[in-house]
């Protein structure tokens, strides 16, 4: 199954993907000197339709900027994300009307992503209304509709934010994704905010939901457990590059990566005999101010040569189906 | 999807829902107290402006002067002021004035700030336009500023409308624009954004509602402030032209005759206290009305 | 093991005076706490996990509307009925705290050294000479690289694993026989969280001191904790050791919580195991066992009649009437 999506085209595909936020001095914007934040170096992946693709990675990856440059939310510095091939920055504006359709965001936030002055009645019907579809009693069906879908009762449509707790609050979240029938939702970190028992209720609507809707889901979190609960492929990032990708079954009985090894070991995990051995990354993340040249991993990696700290490793095809940019690991 | 008698139910849990945060809202109205006292005696005053007249035989412009500078008595409430003229109804016809003022001018800073304030949140070039000049505003002092543009436009009520909003405005402008900047970080404005939503719609439907709460205090601080820089005005001779009755003119004249005829600057200057300092508490009982967090947080922490 | 344990927790109640009537955020909570130990406690956010562990060193009470219940004996001390200057001798000398976000509990306009260099001066009588080397010795236990260097830092130069350190180093300043640790991994990365953790444990060993560790994360309670104690409304639900907890958790609660994580070995196409309703408001805690409007198994009993906290074996309590039969039918199944 998993390599008849593969065979497909891609239904989003993301090209040497680059964004940068300026940073100024002290003295302001026209006298202080200017430098970049490297959010996201160099980024390159493919969505296939039905899949699931979780992007993992520590804070400052670049992951959510990742997601939010796909959606236009950000302009990209460089690089292209082509929609059903085409490039997104050359959609015409009926185009993006219909990009903007097909392709929704759930946020981490479920306290600040609902307008508190706004029941939810209204905030699930803004997106028909900005996209002008249907008329006052169909969009109030269609949102009655998602409510049940998303196991919200028909009377939370009269409610206001501040009624719901966390998880309502994400299935709300949910429930604006999904009203516009889009074929791609861009999850960024929608759990995390959540205890573990709610996490388990809206992990397992979101599993439902994109098997029976056939939708394609891109999966942003620094949660290992639950991506590897969620994915079909995954994608590690680190300082703003993807380090890894594999299917997830593949990843998780033999990670490549030195990087991608230490994370999963850091996991805890109360499956895991607690004597057992673990790699401990020495140090943290280098400031993506100033990343550090050759293999941005190197500082950290316990295996690190003098080629790691010359040469940007690129991302090679070890296995089918894994893809690696370390230069001590070779395809066989 | 949704059968017939379930939409019938939706109706009913509508009805319900709406009695319940209506009777919610009122229970939180009611518990508070500045809020209340503050509204009640701004419609007294307000009442009394209206039909004030009615109480009184005199007129507010007829001099008789014989009876200059009399004390309170039966006949004249609160005494006659240097013209003979009735006190108490020259301070009602002064509430007429001040308070229609101060309304006036709440008003219409409130209007403008919101639009200055919220357009330059959304759009730079015009941040670094208006916010200069609001800056620039703001960096003169009120009442030295409303006393130049009295000079240059000339004294009339209509002026001192003008002069005031110009004073005003700027610092509403500041408050709705902080409270937007914040807004505008929010997820759900973001959100807005990647469903594809207008510039304008985004700005009216979800940055306007947000920053109202704020801006109705504020609101109620300016009409405050208005009403005693009105009579500072008049009381300089810069505001209300004389014969007809302000809190501050009235001042004014009592200012001559404040040894002989005490009443003449005692009860305009009660007048002017009791209407500002009721619409402070109203404006601090308005915060916490619409605010309910604020009262929430101190109780749980 | 010594026979007086550091800390006896008997019965803590904590309750606060609301616009909505009096609210009991912790309900008749008791445990101990022996040199050397470290006790876990567990639970989902509106538990009162946090509000428990505030209570002990009576943070709370600058908010006149709380009211305390039970006992808190640490060191042979009575801590809630001691007046309050006595207390704070206590705090920070002898009970250390640290707490979630570390950018938020260390001050902003002063170094790191300087906060370190405050805590040990209001505690112990040297010279401010003699604390700034202290300083840079914690700072360099903690594992700070250049701790010359970085006692001149203010909080916003060091990144967020530096600063946990340098709260961890603060709150370490004055040896204290008892840390209490309130979710200190949570706004972490996971390498990073695996550092701190490493650090904590080794702490503990070479200082013998206790640790009350407060987290939602039974990952992270399973890496680090002795024993465990399961909060859910206000009570603790199950007391048993780790090993006890994750193999043969006896209450319906704690074995949803546990069933309803994605496991790193578990199947990836089975669904996830739920809890069902949410969390009651502590406003209105149910009738009867608090757990029986979410529990599968609840009967009559439990709607009506509050369970008592039961000893099943030497190390292992639960507070739940139908326990056995729960555990023989899932046997069973």
């Amino acid at each position: 199954m998993r390599n008849e999506t593969t065979a497909n085209q891609p239904i989003l595909e993301v090209i040497s993907l680059e964004k940068k936020f300026p940073v100024y001095g002290s003295f302001g914007k026209w006298f202080g000197t200017k430098s970049y934040v490297n959010a996201v170096t160099d980024v390159s992946f493919r969505l296939y339709k039905g899949e699931t693709y979780g992007l993992v990675g520590e804070s400052g990856s670049g992951k959510s900027t990742t997601g939010r440059t796909i959606l236009g939310l950000t302009p990209a510095t460089s690089g292209q994300v082509l929609y059903e091939d085409k490039d997104l920055a050359k959609l015409t504006r009926n185009e993006l009307r219909k990009f903007r359709k097909d392709i929704q965001f759930v946020f981490q936030d479920p306290f600040s992503s609902l307008n508190p002055r706004k029941r939810i009645g209204p905030i699930l019907e803004e997106p028909l209304l900005i996209h002008k579809m249907g008329d006052q009693k169909q969009r109030q069906e269609q949102v009655f509709r998602i409510l049940e879908i998303v196991g919200l009762q028909p009377e939370h449509y009269f409610r206001y934010p501040h009624e719901f707790s966390g998880g309502q609050r994400q299935r709300v979240g949910l429930a604006r994704a999904l009203i516009m029938n889009p074929k791609i939702i861009v999850c960024d970190e929608p759990v995390s905010a959540l205890d573990v028992s709610i996490q388990s209720q809206i992990l397992n609507i979101l599993k439902e939901l994109q098997k029976e809707l056939q939708l394609t889901l891109l999966f942003i979190t620094h949660d290992i457990s639950v991506v590897r609960y969620i994915s079909d492929r995954i994608g590690i990032m680190y300082l703003g590059t993807i380090v890894e990708e594999a299917l997830t079954d593949d990843l998780f009985n033999e990670p490549l990566h030195p990087y991608t090894k230490a994370l999963f070991s850091a996991v805890p995990d109360f499956t895991r005999n607690r004597l057992s051995e673990r790699v401990i990354l020495k140090g943290e993340i280098p400031s993506p101010l100033s990343p550090p040249s050759g293999c941005v991993f190197h500082t950290r990696c316990p295996y690190a040569t003098d080629i790691c700290k010359a040469e940007v490793p690129g991302l090679k095809e070890v296995r089918p189906n894994q893809r690696v940019a370390c230069h001590l690991i070779s395809a066989h | 999807m949704i059968t017939l008698q379930k939409k019938e139910d939706i109706a009913q849990i509508s009805e319900r829902l709406k009695k319940e945060q209506r009777t919610l809202r009122f229970r939180r109205l009611k518990s508070n107290y500045g809020l209340l006292i503050g509204a009640t005696i701004i419609i007294l005053l307000i009442v009394l402006a209206i039909i004030g007249p009615l109480f009184t035989p005199y007129g507010p412009y007829g001099m008789k002067v014989l009876d200059r500078l009399l004390p309170p008595s039966a006949d004249h409430w609160l005494g006659t002021d240097e013209f003979g003229r009735d006190l108490f109804t020259r301070i009602i016809y002064g509430a007429r004035v001040s308070i229609s003022i101060g309304l006036i001018v709440a008003l219409l800073s409130s209007f403008l700030g919101l639009i200055i304030g919220v357009y330059a949140t959304y759009y730079k070039i015009l941040d670094h336009i208006l916010m200069r000049i609001c800056d620039g505003l703001i960096a003169i002092p009120g009442i030295l500023l409303a006393i130049a543009l009295m000079a240059a436009l000339g004294a009339s009520s209509f002026n001192v409308i003008v002069a005031l909003t110009v004073v005003f405005t700027p610092n509403i402008a500041r408050i709705v624009r902080s409270t937007a900047l914040v807004v505008r970080e929010q997820t759900y404005i973001e959100a807005m954004h990647a469903q594809g939503a207008s510039n304008s719609r985004i700005i009216w439907l979800h940055i306007v509602p947000n920053t109202l709460s704020p801006l109705l205090v504020q609101a109620t601080f300016v009409f405050a402030e208005a009403i005693i820089s009105e009579a500072a005005l008049s009381f300089l001779g810069a505001g209300i032209p004389a014969p007809e009755a302000s809190w501050g003119n009235i001042l004014q004249a009592g200012k001559l005759v404040i040894y002989k005829a005490w009443w003449m600057v005692v009860f305009p200057g009660v007048a002017i206290i009791i209407s500002v300092l009721s619409l402070n508490l109203f404006g601090d009982g308005l915060r916490d009305y619409l605010d309910p967090r604020v009262k929430l947080k101190q109780k749980k922490s | 093991m010594n026979s007086v344990p550091l800390l006896e927790v008997k019965n803590l109640k904590t309750h606060f005076h609301t616009e909505r009537g009096r609210v009991t955020a912790v309900n008749g909570v008791s445990f101990t706490i022996n040199k050397g130990e470290i006790i876990g406690i567990v639970g989902e956010s509106g538990c009162g996990k946090s509000v428990m562990s505030q209570s002990i060193i009576r943070l709370l009470e600058h908010t006149d509307s709380i009211e305390y219940e039970g006992e808190v004996r640490f060191d042979n001390q009575e801590l809630l009925s001691m007046p309050i200057s006595q207390l704070r001798a206590i705090r920070g000398d002898e009970i250390a705290m640290i707490f979630q976000d570390p950018l938020s509990s260390l001050n902003p306009v002063y170094t790191i050294g300087n906060q370190i260099v405050e805590v040990l001066r209001q505690h112990q009588k040297i010279s401010k000479k003699e604390a700034h080397k202290k300083a840079i010795e914690v700072l360099r236990a903690t594992g700070i690289p250049s701790p010359e260097i970085r006692v001149n830092d203010y909080p916003h130069q060091l990144s967020g694993g530096m600063q946990q350190r340098a709260m961890i180093a603060m709150a370490l300043s004055c040896e204290p026989k008892l840390l209490i640790a309130d979710e200190p991994t949570t706004a972490l990365d996971v390498t990073i969280q695996a550092q701190i953790i490493e650090l904590i444990m080794e702490l503990n060993r070479t200082m013998g001191m206790g640790v009350l560790f407060i987290t939602h994360d039974l990952g992270v309670v399973s890496e680090i904790c002795t024993s465990v104690k399961v909060m859910y409304l206000g009570q603790i639900v199950e007391d048993t050791t780790t090993e006890r907890l994750f193999a043969t958790p006896l209450h319906p609660y704690t074995q949803g919580l546990i069933k309803s994580i994605p496991r790193m070995d578990g199947n990836r196409h089975e669904k996830l195991h739920v809890i069902e309703g949410t969390v009651p408001s502590i406003a209105d805690i149910p009738r009867g066992c608090s757990f029986s409007t979410r529990c599968p198994y609840a009967d009559e009993r439990c709607f009506n009649e509050e369970p008592l906290m039961e000893k099943v074996n030497a190390e292992h309590s639960v507070k739940c009437w139908n326990y056995a039969a729960i555990n023989n039918l899932e046997g069973r199944a």
